[in-house]
C-alpha cells in the first residue's frame, strides 16, 4: 500500500505539490494524470526518495519513507519497478546487461541472471536472442518493452511506476505499450502506478484517477466516475478527448459509404 | 548594486560548499564498500591506454622545447654540462606533473562530464538510484581511483620522455649522452621524485572531482551538458596551476627548501 499524507513540494520557492494526499491500496493500478507541469512526475520521485518533502508524509507499506536513513531507502528502492520516460536504458550496457542489472548488482550468479533475463524478455513480447544487442541498435518501442523488462526482472518488485512509458512514441507502439502494461497488471496483480498526460491510456490502464492540475488534486476516484465530474478544469482537459473519440466514431461510421473494402486485393 | 553583489557571493559560497561536501563524499565512498572492479578496469584502460598517444606527444615536443631553451642559454654561460641537471629539475619537479597533468585533465574532464551529463539528462543517474544503486560509488569512486593510477604512470613515462629527449637535444650543442645522463642521474634524487609525484595524486583526484560534479549537476539538456562540459575543462586546467603553486609552496616549506 502506498500512501501521500499532505504533501507540499517546492523547487526554489515555487510550488509543485500543494497538500497532495493519495492512497494506493495493494494490487491497484492507479493513473495519475495531469497536463504538463501538473507534479505528475514529482510524484513518483518523491516516492523513491529522489526528493524530499517540504511537508507531509509518504508511507509504503505502512512505514514513512520521509523518516528513514539512507540504507533503508536504499532497500526500499529494490522492492520497486521503475520504467523511466523515454526508458532510461544504460546505454554502455547491453540489453541482458539492463535488464539483468539489479540481479547483477546483487552478486547473483550469471547463469542464473541469464535464464532470468531471458524469461523477462519473452514475458513482455521480446525475442530472448537480443540480449546481447545495444540499446540503440533498437526502436523506441523496444527500447521501452526492455525498459519494462528491467523493472520486471529486479528482484520480483512491490510496487511498479510507470512515468508516461508512452511518450515519444508513434500510435502503434504506444498502443503495445498499454497492452503489455494492461497485460501485467491483470497477471502480476501488482500495486502499480502509471502517470500519462494521456487520457486513452488512463481509461484503459487504471482502475482508479487521480487528476492533478497545478500541484493540487482535482478528481481522485474510479475511472468510471471522471466523466461525471463537475470540475471545470476535469470538463476542459477531456474535452480534446471526447471530440477525438466523436471524430474517430464518425469516421469509422463513415468509412464503408465512402470506401468500400476491396475484395481479393492486397491490403 | 551592493544587494545583488551579496546574492552572488551568497551563490558562490554555496556552490564552494556544494563542491567540498561531493569531494569529501567522494573520497568517503572510495573507502566503504561495494567497489566496482570491472568498471575501475575499464576506466583504467580509458584513463591510461586512451591518454597514452597524447602524454608521449606532448612529453616529447615540450622536453625538446625546453631542452632547446636551456641548452642555448647554458652553452652561452658556458655550463652546458649543467643541461641534464636543469632538465631534471625543470621536468621532474615542475613542468612534467604540470603538462601531463593538463593534457589528460582536458581529455578526461570533457569526457567524463559528458558522459554523466548525458546520463543525468536521459534519466539513467536516477535508474541507478531506483535500482538502490550509488551512483557516487558506481560513477565516481572507480574513476578517481583509475586516474589516481593512471596519471603517476603518465607523469612517469611523459618525464623520461621528455628528459630523453633533453639528452638527445643537448647532443646538437655538444653535450655527450654520458655526461647528460651523468647529470640526470645525479639529480634524480628520491626527494625529486617524491616532489614530482606527490601532485599527480592530488591533480588526479581534483579533476575527476571537477569533471563528475559538473556531470551531475549539468541542467538544461545538449546545451547544459555543452556548458557543463566546457566549464569542468577550464576549471581542471585552472585548477592544476593553482593546486601546483599551493603544492609547490608547502612542500619547499615542509621540506625546508
Amino acid at each position: 500500500m502506498i500512501e501521500f499524507r499532505n504533501v507540499d513540494y517546492s523547487i526554489q520557492g515555487r510550488p509543485i505539490l500543494r497538500d497532495l494526499s493519495l492512497l494506493v491500496n495493494a494490487g491497484e493500478t492507479r493513473v495519475i494524470l495531469g497536463p504538463s507541469g501538473s507534479g505528475k512526475s514529482t510524484t513518483l520521485r518523491l516516492l523513491l526518495g529522489r526528493v524530499r518533502p517540504d511537508r507531509g508524509q509518504i508511507f509504503i507499506d505502512g512505514e514513512d519513507i520521509t523518516q528513514v536513513k539512507v540504507e533503508r531507502l536504499r532497500q526500499l528502492r529494490q522492492g520497486i519497478g521503475m520504467v523511466f520516460q523515454q526508458g532510461a536504458l544504460f546505454d554502455s550496457m547491453t540489453v541482458g546487461e539492463n535488464v539483468g542489472y539489479a540481479l547483477l548488482e546483487q552478486n547473483d550468479d550469471e547463469d542464473s541472471v541469464e535464464a532470468r533475463v531471458r524469461e523477462t524478455l519473452r514475458r513482455v513480447g521480446l525475442d530472448d536472442e537480443l540480449i546481447d544487442r545495444m540499446p540503440d541498435e533498437m526502436s523506441g518501442g523496444m527500447q521501452r518493452r526492455v525498459a519494462i523488462a528491467r523493472a520486471l526482472a529486479a528482484e520480483d518488485p512491490k510496487i511498479l511506476l510507470y512515468d508516461e512509458p508512452t511518450t515519444g512514441l508513434d500510435p502503434q507502439s504506444a498502443e503495445r505499450i498499454t497492452d503489455l502494461i494492461v497485460q501485467l497488471r491483470d497477471t502480476l496483480g501488482k500495486t502499480s502506478i502509471l502517470v500519462t498526460h494521456d487520457i486513452a491510456d488512463a481509461y484503459k490502464v487504471g482502475n482508479t484517477i487521480t487528476v492533478l492540475n497545478e500541484g493540487r488534486v482535482v478528481f481522485d476516484g474510479p475511472t468510471s466516475d471522471l466523466e461525471r465530474s463537475g470540475d471545470s478544469f476535469i470538463q476542459q482537459f477531456l474535452a480534446p478527448f471526447r471530440t477525438a473519440v466523436a471524430a474517430a466514431a464518425k469516421r469509422l461510421q463513415d468509412a464503408p459509404r465512402q470506401a468500400p473494402p476491396l475484395r481479393g486485393g492486397t491490403t | 548594486m551592493i544587494q545583488a553583489l551579496i546574492e552572488r557571493l551568497r551563490r558562490v559560497l554555496i556552490v564552494v560548499q556544494d563542491f567540498t561536501l561531493f569531494t569529501w563524499a567522494l573520497l568517503r565512498s572510495a573507502f566503504i564498500p561495494p567497489f566496482y572492479g570491472r568498471e575501475m578496469m575499464h576506466q583504467l584502460y580509458f584513463a591510461a591506454i586512451g591518454s597514452l598517444l597524447i602524454v608521449v606527444v606532448s612529453g616529447t615536443v615540450a622536453g625538446q622545447a625546453l631542452a632547446l631553451q636551456l641548452a642555448r642559454e647554458l652553452a652561452q654561460s658556458g655550463a652546458k654540462s649543467q643541461l641534464g641537471h636543469f632538465m631534471v629539475i625543470s621536468v621532474v619537479r615542475a613542468l612534467g606533473p604540470v603538462l601531463v597533468g593538463m593534457v589528460v585533465a582536458s581529455r578526461m574532464s570533457a569526457g567524463i562530464t559528458a558522459e554523466i551529463g548525458a546520463m543525468r539528462s536521459s534519466d539513467q543517474i536516477d535508474a541507478l538510484v531506483a535500482f538502490g544503486t550509488d551512483p557516487m560509488k558506481r560513477l565516481v569512486v572507480p574513476r578517481m581511483v583509475a586516474l589516481v593510477i593512471a596519471l603517476p604512470c603518465l607523469v612517469i613515462i611523459g618525464d623520461a620522455l621528455a628528459v630523453t629527449g633533453g639528452g638527445i637535444v643537448g647532443m646538437q650543442y655538444h653535450v655527450t649522452w654520458e655526461s647528460y645522463w651523468a647529470g640526470v642521474l645525479h639529480y634524480l634524487t628520491p626527494r625529486n621524485i617524491l616532489v614530482g609525484m606527490i601532485k599527480p595524486f592530488l591533480f588526479a583526484i581534483m579533476i575527476v572531482s571537477v569533471a563528475c560534479w559538473k556531470g551531475f549537476t549539468s541542467e538544461g539538456g545538449a546545451k547544459g551538458v555543452g556548458v557543463s562540459t566546457t566549464e569542468s575543462v577550464v576549471i581542471s586546467s585552472v585548477g592544476i596551476l593553482v593546486l601546483d603553486g599551493v603544492l609547490t609552496r608547502l612542500i619547499f616549506r615542509l621540506l625546508h627548501w
